[in-house]
């Protein structure tokens, strides 16, 4: 144990508490991780994916419906011109943006934890930037002529217009995925390559030697792959600052009281690692169990990703409070009775769901009892993302329903069709994310061994490893490597 | 050897790619118990004065750069380089659109401005930087290479799960049977295997 000790303090891990629950060999790391990609597929997962197709076919019934007859088939009316497709997509951008923080802020800051749920976040990341991209696609109009959105040179001789922030969007978020698969796919070339060398049928080796590209864990390869990983992490982190920086302009550009502020972008920030580490922690406290991963993905790890979860969501409620002063101490009466009518006009049940599931249900996490207990951390999860999902409900909603004319207020309901559509994406993130879970190593394997103390070179300096003619000086044992 | 040739070889080499005129003679590989043990051998083949040469780890190694006495990575200036050219055409696409090819008049907006230009610069400089980055490691690894002489070990497979394995490659010029493989032996490998490539090889010499 204080081998284990010094090297993880060497690591920059500011608190003692282990990266694994067991002493696990690197050859353990590999079967526990592998294995679940090579054996027969469980009858469970088979229940799983058929519900989570139906989902997916419920939505793309509804997408399929909503071509046919138009926009007229959600609850949209007149003042109310964005409903369920905007709070849907920006609800999906936010779930992705636990992805990349643990891939890349917690990479540059060196938080070894992160190995252990990196490959599991980085896919959920891109599976919920997918579910978001269907959205503002089909809100449009004339969905034949969304691919106006890109700068595609046309016989029309016509350019999108760049002044506006949804035309942002669709660069922050397509780079954002792009970026994300990227990412993504540079990390499981290792892994891919350990299950290639394991898979004992033809077609298996084949495809993953494809994938894998022939990778054969040489230093010279290491050397040139940390360094794009490094650089990789310090792009996406900027990269996902911006995304939901951009996606609050759609809200923050415009003059409507309730959206033109400068705090958005921060807020919406903060908003987004929020509900995505609540994800992280739904899709993770089911994985672990059923996949044994326990010692890999301790308590421990969960614990983290609950005290993120409790700082962001403490941001979040700090926002909402910020919101509530600057709308009074502006003086603007437009501002002040937007602000008014959200907390206790005819939304104010919106309102008050999203206030107790954001502020108030994650400050339990203070304790550490609670925030350690799998079944309670399970449904603060839930309500975090049920909370998140009605905070940008209530920002877009409230907003519009009541504007500057009273004439034409009005109050808006979904129909059937929005409601569907929405169950049906997490049809389609379920899918995929079941997919992911049955065919790609759910942990970053080659990650995982390199954050043990015993992949330090150094470790062995004075254990004795058989040839005293090339010892160096023992130095202090430096950060481990990380991939 | 002519010396075009020689620099290629040598540039293959750098990218992990060995290619022996001698198929029954690519290289030999040794395996050592540990990444300590490892990375002590990598010191002491490249003080030995040998250049192909490559560590075979299941992980990075800290420090094996070093021990193998291989420079920094040149990752970094292709992803400059994809920078800079997603950030130029961030700049000309949204002049170009914006006030050159079609002037829209947007509540009196200039036609082009920084201020709206920047999310749009921004995201390509992003974008071109990563996947400039991805293409560098890529190039300079010499990958995708489905087809290595080494995959004929069968030991080998455990490079990628728990075993730890050094490389000397037959083109090297202090390559010699016999004495290489003492060298390694005097390093603490505990297996070292020939490793035969049957295929073919563009060099002749």
């Amino acid at each position: 144990m204080s081998t284990e000790h010094q090297a993880n303090s060497a690591g920059h891990v500011m608190d003692d508490s282990p990266l694994f629950g067991a002493d696990l060999s690197f050859h353990d790391i590999t079967e526990m991780v592998a294995s679940h990609t090579e054996k027969k597929t469980p009858i469970a997962w088979f229940a799983a994916f058929s519900l989570a197709n139906i989902g997916l076919m419920i939505l793309l019934v509804m997408i399929a419906y909503l071509f046919w007859n138009g926009v007229g088939v959600w609850g949209l009316n007149n003042p109310v011109g964005w409903g369920y497709a905007i709070v849907n997509f920006v609800f999906w951008v936010g779930i992705g943006h636990a992805g990349t923080l643990i891939s890349a802020i917690l990479f540059l800051f060196r938080q070894q934890w992160r190995t252990a749920i990196n490959r599991s976040a980085e896919a959920m990341t891109i599976f919920a930037v997918i579910c978001a991209l269907i959205f503002p696609g089909i809100h449009v109009g004339r969905v034949w002529a969304a691919y106006w959105m890109l700068p595609i040179p046309n016989q029309m001789e016509m350019w999108p217009q760049f002044k506006s922030p949804l035309l942002w969007d669709v660069f922050a978020v397509s780079t954002y995925f792009t970026v994300s698969l990227v990412f993504w796919y540079v990390g499981l070339i290792p892994d891919l390559a350990t299950l290639r060398d394991r898979a004992t049928n033809k077609i298996r080796q084949r495809v993953l030697g494809v994938l894998s590209m022939g990778w054969t864990g040489a230093n010279r390869h290491w050397r040139n792959y940390e360094k794009a990983y490094l650089l990789l992490a310090a792009l996406a982190t900027p990269l996902v600052l911006s995304v939901h920086s951009v996606v609050s302009f759609d809200f923050a550009v415009s003059i409507v009281p309730g959206w033109h502020t400068t705090i958005f972008p921060p807020y919406f920030v903060a908003g987004a690692i929020f509900s995505g580490f609540a994800m992280v922690v739904t899709l993770l406290v089911i994985a672990r169990k059923i996949y044994n991963l326990e010692d890999i993905i301790t308590i421990g790890h969960l614990e983290k990703m609950n005290i993120i979860i409790l700082l962001t969501g403490t941001m979040v409620g700090f926002a909402y409070i910020t919101e509530f002063f600057i709308a009074w101490y502006s003086g603007v009466q437009y501002e002040q009775y937007a602000f008014l009518n959200r907390a206790f006009g005819p939304y104010a049940w919106a309102y008050w769901i999203m206030m107790s599931c954001n502020l108030f249900f994650p400050q339990f996490f203070w304790f550490k009892k609670l925030r350690t207990s799998i079944p309670f951390m399970f449904v603060v999860s839930i309500f975090v993302n049920v909370g998140m999902w009605f905070e940008r409900f209530v920002i877009t909603v409230t907003s519009l329903h009541r504007d500057y004319l009273p004439s034409s207020w009005d109050y808006y309901s979904p129909t059937a069709v929005d409601v569907l559509t929405f169950v049906g994406s997490f049809g389609l993130f379920f899918t995929l994310f079941l997919l992911f879970l049955r065919f790609v190593p759910m942990v970053a394997i080659a990650e995982v061994k390199a954050v043990k103390p015993e992949a330090d070179p150094h470790y062995y300096d004075g254990h004795g490893d058989g040839h005293a003619g090339h010892e160096l000086p023992t130095a202090a044992p430096g950060p481990p490597a990380t991939a | 050897m002519n010396p075009v040739k020689e620099l290629i070889r040598d540039v293959k080499a750098s990218m992990g790619i060995f290619e022996s005129p001698n198929p029954e003679l690519h290289g030999l590989l040794a395996e050592f118990p540990n990444p300590g043990a490892l990375y002590h051998a990598a010191e002491g083949v490249r003080d030995a004065g040998y250049k192909h040469f490559d560590a075979h780890s299941p992980f990075p190694i800290h420090g094996m750069d070093d021990a193998m006495g291989l420079g920094n990575s040149l990752v970094g200036w292709i992803t400059f380089g994809g920078g800079i050219a997603g950030l130029a055409l961030g700049t000309w696409l949204q002049w170009w659109t914006g006030a050159v090819d079609y002037p829209l008049n947007i509540s009196g907006k200039p036609f082009f401005a920084v201020e709206p230009s920047i999310p749009v610069m921004f995201e390509l400089t992003i974008l071109l930087s990563a996947l400039s980055t991805v293409a560098g490691m890529f190039a300079l690894n010499g990958l995708p290479r489905p087809y290595n002489p080494l995959f004929y070990s069968s030991n080998f497979a455990r490079a990628t799960d728990d075993a730890f394995f050094l490389h000397i490659a037959a083109t090297d010029r202090r390559f010699e049977k016999d004495g290489t493989r003492r060298l390694l032996e005097d390093l603490g490998a505990t297996t070292i295997e020939v490793i035969r490539d049957r295929g073919d090889s563009d060099l002749e010499d």
